[in-house]
């Protein structure tokens, strides 16, 4: 509701942030965090519902975005706010590479160029602006529903 | 120590004593020892009246401070209050403008029954122009209807669940409309692409096309139905080595900011698609 109802009418040129993008991959790079994928299939089914895409092109994407913070996550999870705007980056680019993929099979006609300069460059410029906020709001969630362990 | 005088002649010669100072007072001669008795008195009491007052603000100033914050506080929020209804009747006043011209266009559109419905969301996907409307198969809404405003096409009903529809905006990139331009009689196909903007194409080299001329729905295919208005020609583009000429269009329905809008019922979109010629094998 939120995605749809507000953020999707902030638009800088033709792009626009994914609310649920940042939200999966701000979860899916917490330490002790484990059901990342069933997040994924929940909100890749909820906006394939709402969208006017296929079901599968969100689903697919939103699995996609989780593969890619769990994995980048082994590698550079020191620098963790460093590692969110490295995977927002690049899950911001594949989701809209997939959505290009699946339009330009189905008879659309555009110029790349175009497409990264007026949506997927904007979007994620829009997605990195808003994922600030969203890590500390999940980070402190997934600490809330989390807690560290104490050694007795 | 007693008096040797009788009490009578006391108390006549007291008034007597009196009745003179009255005479004399009457007769004005004591004028400069009232003057001086009055400037004394005036001035102890202007004196007394000014310490009593400063000594009063004293006391009580500080009381009216607080009862003066505390109405201020009060004022403040009934400012804010006021403020909040003055914003609560502007949007109802922009609202009521919006339906009274939407009911303006559908008494002037006899031809076809409209449900007005409200936009209360957007396609989450950049790539994709398609709006969610609170009005669905409980309302009659079926897929296919065209939605338009008071001003032109906005698009058509694309999906549809029990309390919301989802609609397809001419400006969806995989979206096409069949039209017509008014001036030059010529048709042509009306397209939307990634960024939103409209675009003509299929229009033969020999036809003549004017910017401004107005884009209107043919009623071709059977998607919209004919002479609803939606934008005007801004430029032609009519390159040698390509098939056909090409012409951006300046919709007349500003996308960006569509708040209501009304679907048109009773039109039954016509699905061509089992007529139209299949290759042979």
């Amino acid at each position: 509701m939120i995605q749809t109802g507000i953020i999707s009418r902030i638009n800088l040129l033709s792009g626009s942030a994914d609310l649920m993008l940042t939200i999966l991959v701000t979860w899916s790079i917490q330490e002790r965090v484990k059901n990342a994928w069933f997040w994924a299939l929940v909100a890749g089914l909820m906006v394939g519902y709402v969208s006017g895409l296929p079901w599968f092109i969100p689903l697919a994407g939103y699995l996609l975005v989780v593969g890619i913070g769990r994995l980048l996550h082994r590698r550079v999870w020191q620098a963790v706010l460093l590692e969110t705007f490295v995977v927002i980056s690049i899950s911001t680019f594949g989701i809209h590479l997939l959505t290009v993929a699946y339009l330009a099979l189905a008879g659309g006609t555009f110029q790349l160029g175009e497409v990264i300069s007026m949506i997927i460059l904007p979007s994620t410029l829009l997605n990195l602006l808003l994922v600030i906020s969203v890590y500390f709001l999940i980070k402190d969630l997934a600490l809330w529903l989390y807690p560290s362990e104490v050694n007795l | 120590m007693k008096s040797n005088l009788p009490r009578s002649l006391q108390a006549t010669l007291i008034i007597l004593i009196l009745v003179g100072f009255v005479m004399l007072a009457l007769g004005g001669y004591f004028g400069g020892i009232t003057n001086w008795f009055g400037k004394i008195t005036v001035g102890s009491q202007t004196w007394l009246s000014s310490r009593f007052l400063a000594i009063s603000d004293f006391l009580t100033v500080p009381r009216d401070m607080a009862s003066l914050r505390q109405r201020n506080i009060e004022l403040e929020a009934d400012v804010a209050r006021l403020q909040t209804q003055i914003i609560e009747l502007q949007q109802q006043v922009t609202q009521t403008e919006i339906l009274s011209a939407l009911v303006d266009f559908a008494r002037t559109n006899p031809e076809n029954t409209y449900k007005a419905a409200a936009v209360i969301g957007r396609d989450p996907n950049p790539f994709l122009r398609y709006v969610i409307i609170n009005v669905g198969s409980n309302e009659g809404i079926v897929r296919g209807m065209p939605v338009v405003t008071q001003k032109g096409l906005v698009g058509r009903v694309d999906a549809v669940v029990s309390g919301a529809a989802r609609v397809q905006l001419i400006t969806d990139q995989i979206s096409a409309v069949n039209i017509i331009l008014k001036n030059s009689k010529t048709e042509a196909i009306l397209t939307g692409s990634i960024t939103g903007s409209l675009s003509l194409g299929m229009i033969s080299h020999d036809v003549i096309i004017e910017p401004n001329d107005v884009v209107l729905t043919s009623g071709l295919g059977g998607d919209y139905p004919p002479n609803i208005l939606i934008g005007q020609v801004v430029s032609i583009s009519n390159p040698e080595d390509e098939l056909f000429q090409s012409a951006s269009i300046q919709p007349i329905v500003d996308f960006s900011h569509v708040e209501y809008v009304l679907v048109i019922t009773n039109f039954q979109p016509v699905d061509i698609t089992p007529l139209l010629p299949t290759p042979n094998p």
